[in-house]
């Protein structure tokens, strides 16, 4: 009696089981072709509040923008596509929760990234989990790509490289006219300390003395004293990892208040958001000189880019100068997806990631994309731009189409 | 190095002075009527957005903007009060408007997204870049202006507090809310105008926050209020003078931190707190200790 019990119980668990699998199975089923007459629906979680919310709605402009473009042009072989955007308050738990509800209970066919390297790691995960290729925009750090995950692929520049561009000319400047001493202070961020950390190295191996190196934490709500420590140090140079306005703000604030310049003044991210950065930093005579990376710029020469920014333009209002390069970003995750599932005939998840890996080199507004096995962008090109006279101007590679002279040394502070 | 420590010791005092302006009210309202205001972040940011639109649409500075934007707080604190607070009794009054305060939160967060968006807004005038020499470093102007604002305020609420009627009337309802009310005293209408004076020194706080932040957007809030509730927790809940003492303590030690640490100083800051709490749980200037003066 107690094993027919035990066996019954068995049974039970067993079947149990395989229901759940099954179950599970069909809630989360790799994407597929699907049928033909319905829109392509695609998921994606977006940090519209919180940390990146700056960003995040910037991205949410540029894939609707995407969505509205590829729509008005009949959509991806005759079908429409359709966006779902869910809000993860910037929280890297939320967006695994965001994905899996995409996923398994929404249905998405595809899915496009997160804002920043922090989301998208997780993220990526979560996708790779139910077989969907992970096409991003900003999720470029050595953290994400060090998953090695086969279904990411990121159409922007690698982050870690995003200063070469700027290492390259510091150290080209003549002995008499190059800054003696750099500072690094960083942000704790998988954006902007890799890249800092890849330029503090090459450049002291070049013979530039180091004079300040540390990381702060990401979330400060006064970065002053930290601003004051490094102007005491008084450094030719200051190469600054951040990953918003605030924080450049403060140190310009702070080295105004401390009356001291650097020659050269460079920031990872922060002085490419237009007027929000002009704003903060107290105009456009501040602004003068402070140089930042990026892939992209609005005067970018480039036949769909500029198509974009004028779409942009008249569907959201203001001017050029107000489409920052997260919006590009957005679109150019839209361009190869909609490439790979032309070329592969459908939404099969496998079916893209080979496609994407097979070394084809496709289009954006960003410029050339081609992926290697980790799912870097091998063909993105690195920018340094920078602000003169209250232009957002291409500095960098010196002698790229559309480059101007570097503005050296920094003017001094207007106010 | 000298100099550096010097300059930590003054940055951390004249901040302390800034962050002791935005938890005046979360103690105020604690001491008086026994409430968590876990909105407070959203409260300083919320001054910072109303300077932020006297000074960007009717080009009022941003010191004379404060004579609109106080008395417009103490009316949103009164508002807030009689909506969301008032109507809360019982047993579970206090987990109860821990919950309000966080919806109350919520609601100004939608309502300033929805109005400004997600963009970054900053305060500027000239004396935010402004400086001036002391020995051989220099001193931001907003900071001591933030800290003189600071020892204005915490003079006015001292007078108020103990040298009025109606301080003597919220002393007695922060000592006993039943014998208050025994003694004839109208506890709503104590804990009303109570509430209404801890919003209003918050728009204080919120244009001085708004003006040395660099920037800052309806999010913003998330990263004070853990800030100002160590401060309040660890000056003791309730007591004013202490947290000005405690901001300038825990903003001075981050400040030396930061010197050679600075991912280290946020850590130290919060450990500072755990370590005085362990001998000392009632704070720095305990509960009892504050409502027997």
């Amino acid at each position: 009696m107690t094993s027919l019990t035990h066996r019954t119980r068995y049974l039970a668990i067993g079947t149990t089981a395989v229901l759940a699998t099954a179950l599970v199975a069909a809630c989360g089923s790799s994407p597929s072709s699907g049928s033909s007459s319905k829109p392509i629906l695609i998921g994606a979680s977006l940090s519209l509040t919180g940390d990146f919310s700056a960003d995040g709605n910037a991205y949410k402009r540029g894939y609707e923008l995407w969505e509205h473009d590829v729509n008005a042009h009949g959509g991806i072989d005759g079908r429409k596509v359709q966006l779902i955007i869910l809000n993860d308050n910037s929280s890297t738990t939320q967006v695994d929760t965001n994905y899996t509800d995409l996923i398994t209970v929404k249905h998405v066919n595809l899915t496009f990234g997160p804002f920043s390297s922090l989301l998208t790691a997780p993220a990526a995960e979560v996708a790779h989990r139910y077989g969907f290729a992970f096409v991003e925009g900003a999720g470029g750090s050595p953290l994400v790509f060090g998953e090695k995950l086969p279904n990411v692929f990121d159409v922007s520049l690698p982050v870690a490289n995003e200063l070469d561009p700027f290492t390259n000319w510091v150290k080209s400047l003549p002995a008499s006219q190059r800054p003696a001493t750099v500072a690094y202070p960083m942000a704790n961020d998988p954006f902007a300390t890799p890249q800092v950390q890849r330029t503090q190295g090459l450049l002291q191996s070049a013979g530039f003395k180091t004079v300040y190196s540390k990381i702060f934490p990401e979330e400060e709500p006064d970065y002053l004293p930290n601003a004051d420590i490094v102007a005491g140090d008084k450094p030719g140079a200051v190469v600054l990892g951040s990953t918003d306005v605030p924080t450049v703000a403060s140190f310009v604030h702070g080295f105004e208040q401390q009356h001291f310049n650097p020659k050269v003044f460079i920031a990872a991210a922060g002085p490419d958001q237009g007027q929000a950065f002009l704003s903060a930093v107290g105009g456009a005579g501040n602004a003068d000189g402070i140089m930042v990376p990026d892939a992209w710029y609005p005067g970018y020469d480039n036949a769909t880019s500029k198509a974009m920014v004028a779409e942009y333009v008249k569907k959201y209002g203001g001017s050029a100068s107000d489409v920052n390069a997260d919006v590009a970003e957005a679109y150019s995750v839209g361009e190869v997806t909609a490439q790979a599932v032309k070329a592969t005939g459908g939404t099969n998840g496998s079916k893209i990631i080979s496609y994407l890996h097979s070394g084809v080199t496709l289009s954006s507004v960003q410029g050339p994309v081609k992926f290697n096995s980790l799912g870097e962008n091998t063909k993105a090109i690195a920018f340094i731009f920078q602000w003169q006279n209250g232009k957002f101007v291409q500095v960098l590679p010196a002698g790229a189409t559309g480059s101007v002279p570097v503005l050296y040394p920094k003017p001094n502070w207007a106010s | 190095m000298a100099s550096e420590i010097g300059q930590a010791i003054a940055a951390g005092i004249l901040g302390g002075g800034v962050y002791a302006l935005m938890a005046a009210g979360l103690t105020l309202i604690f001491g008086v009527l026994d409430i968590i205001n876990v909105a407070q972040g959203i409260f300083v940011v919320l001054g910072a957005y109303l300077s932020y639109v006297l000074s960007v649409h009717l080009h009022l500075d941003l010191l004379l903007g404060l004579f609109i934007t106080v008395p417009a707080m103490f009316v949103i604190g009164l508002v807030i009060y009689w909506l969301f607070i008032r109507p809360l009794r019982g047993a579970e009054r206090t987990s109860m408007t821990l919950l309000a305060c966080f919806a109350v939160a919520l609601i100004i967060e939608g309502v300033l997204y929805q109005e400004f968006g997600s963009n970054y807004v900053s305060l500027n005038a000239w004396y935010t870049t402004a400086s001036v020499h002391l020995f051989d470093f220099y001193l931001a102007d907003i900071y001591l202006i933030g800290f003189g604002l600071a020892a204005v305020a915490f003079g006015a609420l001292y007078l108020i507090l103990y040298r009025t009627t109606f301080g003597r009337a919220v002393r007695a309802t922060m000592q006993n809310q039943v014998a208050a009310r025994l003694i004839g005293i109208d506890v709503n209408r104590v804990s009303a105008v109570t509430f209404g004076i801890g919003t209003s020194v918050t728009a204080i706080g919120g244009m001085v926050y708004g003006a040395i932040s660099g920037g800052f957007t309806p999010n913003s809030s998330y990263d004070l209020i853990s800030r100002l509730l160590a401060i309040v927790i660890l000056a003791g809940m309730g007591s004013i003078g202490g947290a000005l003492v405690t901001a300038i303590f825990m903003t001075t030690v981050e400040a030396l931190v930061d010197i050679w640490q600075p991912d280290w100083a946020v850590v130290v800051f919060y450990l500072a707190m755990v370590i005085i709490l362990t001998f000392r749980p009632a704070g720095l200037f305990g509960r009892r200790a504050v409502r027997a003066q």
